[in-house]
């Protein structure tokens, strides 16, 4: 059961090379833009065509190279939830949702009713898609691939079309619709707010590659490579040298670590989030970056503060950012600002 | 008044119906040449893309005596092409009717193919892909996804193409002659007669090629406006 892929094609700008396995119903896939994970989907739908390789869907063969089986994306019962939602604009809601059904009249239409009613499209049955709002266009487009009971349904980044104060109530009314439906859900993603919300399952992509496989709460609290942590929203991050098995020296930042746990052999970064620094004044502590403060960004609820690591050999990227949320703000105001930054250990990424 | 009801009585009004026939003939021609056409050329890509779009576009931007010069040579009867068409099958295309149509073919061609080309590209792609994951047939996604998303602008076309097969001159005269009752369209019938100094008779085919013509504008107005309603006006 579950999803079989073992995929290659040579596309312009690098070689997309993706091999998983998975029983998950709910997976996230992760990436930078233009990471191939639109074209993961496409290459699963049968939009598009691997070079090589071979996708198997709870025990069926969509596609396999050697035996030369190639499946029609008509045959393949792969639902494809598209960026735009891809409704078609000559079409009434009702229509759209009968788009892919055929055979008896009486079936289709009964079909379509109980869509219009699940998806609370009730009122707009005979509404063109160019006077629906987002949402609306949202339901029309997930009632079309449901009514076709797809064995599996793709969501090609399904939100980031939307206006930011419309995206919460969206993404909550998609994992709603989505909350009954049995078969696998793959959703890829360039937010890493939306895929932690959704799956349970992530795959993170760059480059065409698959650098991460896991729990997605897992990957979050450990990513292991230092593409993995960009992409989950890690800030800052230094280049390390490991100097014993409790000590590791993290050069840009101008500081040596001290560790009770043994830091994982093959290091080569140290990363870490920008909520998770703790404010020292007076003594220095153990673990703690002396800085000066190169600008601040006050927003609504958290100051940034964007600080340079007191060293010799400066260096932009190592610029070191600090968010400060609401409740800590007060304290900043009476002490000034602090002499130390310091890293908690339960807080460190340690990354290849 | 009753001079001219005697004058349109006598007037031989073959003319009219030849250029009709030639036109409605040559549109039924370009529709499906230029559709598929578009198709091709729009699976192409670099240098070919560029190179079969420069030579069906030719036809457009050519003098069309020019393009009445290719015919001569490419039909004439001492010609392999010529000589295959009449002694294979007694077909003759020059001073013939067929040598109206395709004049008027040849020469409107181009309308069709650009514009049902760019009515097809603007037809998103995802809709189709759309058709097809919901298990929609090719066909199926031909008339019922992307002939109405691409409906006005070939029908726009098709509109442009009847108009431009109506009025070919230059071509037709080449190929076809100015044969009276046979090969002779309105606009050859005009240029005739204002050589014979009859005004009379070329100003009532001067009106009625301009009723038809505005006749077909404002048809391709009333079907493009209807997309283009939703568009500001700047």
């Amino acid at each position: 059961m579950g999803i079989d892929i073992e995929i290659k094609k040579r596309l312009s700008n690098f070689c997309l090379h993706m091999s998983f396995r998975e029983d998950s119903r709910r997976i996230g896939v992760l990436g930078a833009s233009g990471a191939g994970k639109s074209m993961m989907l496409k290459m699963i739908a049968g939009i598009e065509k691997p070079d090589s390789g071979k996708i198997t869907l709870d025990g069926k063969e969509l596609y396999d190279s050697d035996a030369h089986i190639n499946l029609k994306p008509q045959k393949r019962n792969v639902g494809y939830l598209f960026q735009n939602y891809a409704l078609f604009p000559n079409m009434t809601v009702s229509q759209n949702i009968a788009a892919g059904l055929n055979g008896d009249k009486e079936k289709v239409r009964s079909r379509v009713s109980e869509m219009i009613q699940k998806f609370q499209l009730i009122g707009l049955e005979n509404v063109l898609p160019g006077k629906l709002s987002g949402g609306q266009q949202q339901r029309t487009a997930l009632a079309r691939i449901m009514a076709y009971e797809p064995d599996m349904i793709l969501l090609d980044e399904p939100f980031s079309a939307l206006d930011v104060y419309l995206k919460d109530r969206m993404q909550e009314e998609l994992m709603e619709m989505l909350s009954d439906y049995k078969g696998t859900v793959i959703m890829v993603s360039h937010s890493r707010d939306e895929i932690y919300r959704f799956s349970d399952t992530l795959l993170i992509v760059d480059e065409g590659k698959i650098i991460n496989h896991g729990s997605t709460r897992e990957i979050f609290a450990r990513p292991e490579t230092k593409a993995a942590a960009v992409l989950t929203g890690c800030k800052n991050f230094s280049r390390a040298e490991i100097l014993d098995v409790h000590t590791i020296r993290a050069t840009d930042w101008g500081i040596t670590i001290k560790i009770k746990q043994e830091v994982p052999k093959n290091t080569c970064y140290i990363g870490y989030r920008a909520h998770h620094f703790v404010p020292i004044w007076g003594c220095r502590e153990d673990n703690c970056i002396r800085f000066e403060l190169l600008s601040k960004a006050e927003l609504q609820f958290e100051k940034n503060f964007y600080v340079k690591p007191e060293q010799e050999n400066f260096d932009r990227d190592a610029v070191i950012t600090w968010f400060v949320q609401r409740d800590k703000w007060d304290e900043l105001k009476d002490k000034g600002s602090p002499d130390y930054l310091k890293l908690m250990e339960e807080d460190m990424l340690f990354l290849r | 008044m009753d001079n001219l009801s005697v004058f349109l009585m006598e007037l031989d009004w073959s003319p009219l119906w030849i250029s009709l026939k030639t036109g409605v003939a040559a549109t039924i021609i370009c529709f499906f040449l230029g559709m598929i056409a578009a198709r091709k050329v729009m699976e192409m890509t670099g240098t070919a893309k560029a190179i079969v779009d420069g030579i069906l576009t030719l036809p457009m931007v050519l003098p069309p005596t020019v393009a009445g010069f290719f015919l001569l040579l490419l039909f004439s009867k001492r010609r392999p092409l010529g000589i295959f068409l009449w002694e294979g099958f007694g077909i003759k295309v020059i001073q013939n009717w067929l040598g109206c149509v395709i004049a008027a073919s040849v020469i409107a061609f181009p309308l069709m193919y650009r514009n049902a080309r760019s009515a097809f590209e603007l037809v998103d792609i995802n809709l189709i892909y759309a058709g097809r994951t919901l298990g929609m047939s090719e066909t199926q996604i031909f008339f019922k996804v992307i002939m109405p998303t691409a409906g006005p602008g070939i029908a726009g076309g098709t509109i442009l193409t009847f108009a431009r097969a109506l009025g070919e001159y230059g071509a037709t005269s080449m190929l076809a002659g100015n044969i009276p009752g046979k090969t002779a369209t309105i606009s050859q019938r005009i240029a005739m007669v204002i050589q014979d100094q009859d005004y009379l008779t070329a100003g009532v085919w001067v009106v009625i090629v301009m009723i038809i013509a505005f006749f077909v504008v404002f048809l391709f107005n009333l079907i493009i406006g209807k997309t283009n309603k939703n568009l500001y006006i700047w």
